[in-house]
């Protein structure tokens, strides 16, 4: 499905991605975790297009997409939610989510200015699926109405929503528990579940390591731009240089084994 | 509306508005008959008044129309700053101008070669300025304004300043009556604007909204930013050179002194005054500024005074436009 071979990006001397490689097979949910500035939205940003990488391979589904613009990886199946939320605020609810059809939806020019049937069906069309992945992300409240009215976890919501209107391949989400509370993460963690149910691979950036260990097939992790481990949740967390990464060098047993304790904590939320 | 597992497909439920329901008013302002009604007002308008001086301000009115409902495609629907706006107009008004004087032709003949004159000043003036952004492109469509007048005053097939004279009539004769010309502008404009609104709401008006709202969100949904920008740009070019067909129709005569920055300010303050993206409220914006100094013209040398400081006023009561775009879908 996707394929990052040692993706490296800098900007001026910082490396801020140096070497990662990782993959993400169909239908499964790949977590990227890391300490803050770890490079893991860099990364993200490099694999849809927004930075072009200053060496290294993306290939989705066997196709080299390095460099290439945002537009035509999103056309190649992949889509994205964005760390800190980018919604087009001054349209309607409805419309965010249309946004997401634009790449499938089968309307010319020429239908639109002479409102021909095909224009009346592909509207109709665009709004029944807007409708279906509002329901689907389990939006609350107004649809017709502007996006910026809306609470800032529903807002969470019909951006994903769009995302999914894309009918993609590839789902990225940028720290999409960021600002929720703890109802909403639940019922995040379950919308995840459902997103992968589709067929729909995910890959996740995401602090909260409750949701990251509970959801994931496979987590990687990054620190200062090299992947330091790569593999199944319990694996992960066991690893010395991962509990490393995230307390410092210099921690001794009795915080590794705190630090162990708070990761596999997790497990049982 | 639960978060069902299935995601069927269901009749989009229709939500209560909170609080008071729409008034009659809005109810009307936002009716689907509202353009109908705004035509009957045109129609009729002849019935009140139809002095010469009369018919050459509404025609001239109708013409300013059509130009601020093409720039209101770029700049409220796809929301890129044009201030060299008149250029298209100029392109059309001389296209049509000297192809007709030349040729011996109708001025409505000469509107194939107008569409693909202005489509491609669009795409020469467009395709290496829509790469950059906001003010940089303000200034850079400042620039082209500038030459395309310019290239106007020092051609010879231009006129140069004196520019061109004797242009036929839209059907070939100068001499049809200012009543008849009128209403063929009207239903001309009249076309435009409604084929302008229905862009707005179609996958592409879309697209240019929401470029205008996030690039990169828009870009991330598979929305080729730069194609889409140039695509506004286009269809702002093809409705800015058609209504300088009708331009040249009605005045019979061009030059350069009609297409100044001054005309293309003019034709943004309509877009700003009447509500960026908003159909009616252009439609509005542009009648109020091409018949205020006529009605002002009482006030002799304080016309322009006065113009200025209602302008200022209008904006600071309404920044959003005297009838801004809806913001909420029926």
């Amino acid at each position: 499905m996707l394929e990052v071979e040692d993706l490296r990006l800098s900007f001026g001397g910082v490396l801020a991605v140096d070497g990662l490689s990782f993959g993400v097979g169909a239908g499964e949910i790949v977590s990227v975790i890391g300490p803050n500035g770890a490079g893991k939205t860099s990364a993200f940003n490099c694999v849809t297009g927004f930075y072009k990488p200053t060496a290294g391979r993306i290939r989705i589904d066997g196709a080299d997409v390095t460099g290439r613009r945002p537009s035509l990886i999103a056309s190649r199946g992949v889509s994205r939610t964005f760390q800190n939320l980018r919604v087009f605020g001054e349209m309607s609810v409805l419309d965010n989510v249309r946004a997401g059809t634009h790449l499938w939806l089968r309307q010319r020019v020429v239908d639109a200015l002479l409102h021909t049937p095909r224009y009346r069906r592909s509207e109709r069309e665009g709004t029944e699926e807007a409708h279906k992945w509002l329901d689907f992300v389990g939006l609350r409240g107004d649809r017709a109405g502007l996006v910026r009215n809306l609470p800032y976890g529903e807002q969470r919501r019909v951006e994903i929503a769009r995302a999914l209107a894309r009918r993609p391949k590839l789902l990225l989400l940028d720290e999409p528990a960021a600002g929720l509370n703890h109802g909403e993460k639940a019922e995040l963690l379950d919308l995840i579940r459902r997103i992968r149910d589709l067929g729909i691979a995910i890959a996740l950036i995401e602090h909260d390591m409750g949701l990251v260990m509970e959801v994931s097939d496979r987590v990687v992790v990054l620190n200062f731009g090299r992947e330091i481990a790569d593999g199944p949740p319990e694996q992960v967390r066991a690893d010395p240089a991962v509990i490393e990464a995230y307390l410092g060098r210099d921690a001794d047993e009795a915080e590794i084994e705190a630090a162990r304790e708070e990761v596999g904590g997790a497990r049982g939320e | 509306m639960s978060a069902g597992k299935g995601a069927t497909v269901q009749d989009p439920p229709v939500k209560p508005v909170k609080g008071r329901g729409p008034t009659f008013v809005t109810r009307f302002l936002e009716s689907r008959h509202l353009g109908w009604a705004g035509l009957a007002i045109g129609l009729l308008a002849p019935f009140v008044i139809a002095t010469p001086y009369a018919m050459d301000v509404m025609t001239s009115a109708v013409v300013f129309v059509m130009l601020a409902v093409g720039l209101n495609i770029v700049v409220g629907y796809c929301g890129l700053l044009d201030l060299g706006y008149a250029a298209f107009f100029a392109v059309g008004a001389y296209t049509s101008g000297v192809l007709s004087t030349e040729l011996k032709i109708p001025l409505l003949a000469t509107v194939p070669a107008v569409i693909v004159v202005t489509v491609l000043a669009g795409v020469i003036i467009g395709g290496p300025t829509l790469r950059l952004r906001s003010d940089y492109l303000a200034i850079v469509t400042l620039g082209f304004g500038e030459i395309i007048r310019i290239t106007a005053n020092n051609l010879s097939i231009t006129g140069g300043p004196s520019g061109i004279y004797g242009i036929p009539g839209l059907f070939g004769d100068a001499t049809s009556s200012q009543v008849v010309f009128y209403y063929a502008v009207l239903l001309i404009v009249a076309a435009a604007v409604l084929l302008a609104a229905r862009l707005g709401r179609s996958r592409i008006g879309r697209a240019w909204r929401f470029v205008r709202e996030d690039e990169d969100a828009a870009e991330a949904m598979g929305i080729n930013t730069y194609k889409v920008k140039l695509a506004a740009y286009i269809a702002g070019a093809i409705w800015g050179g058609l209504a300088g067909v009708l331009f040249a129709a009605q005045l019979s005569a061009i030059s350069p002194a009609s297409f100044t920055f001054l005309q293309s300010a003019l034709v943004l303050m309509a877009v700003v005054l009447g509500g960026m993206g908003s159909t009616p409220g252009v439609v509005l914006g542009a009648i109020v500024i091409s018949l205020l100094p006529e009605v002002l013209r009482g006030l002799a040398d304080y016309r322009f005074f006065a113009f200025g400081v209602l302008l200022i006023i209008v904006m600071i009561a309404r920044p959003q436009g005297l009838w801004p775009h809806r913001s909420r879908e029926r």
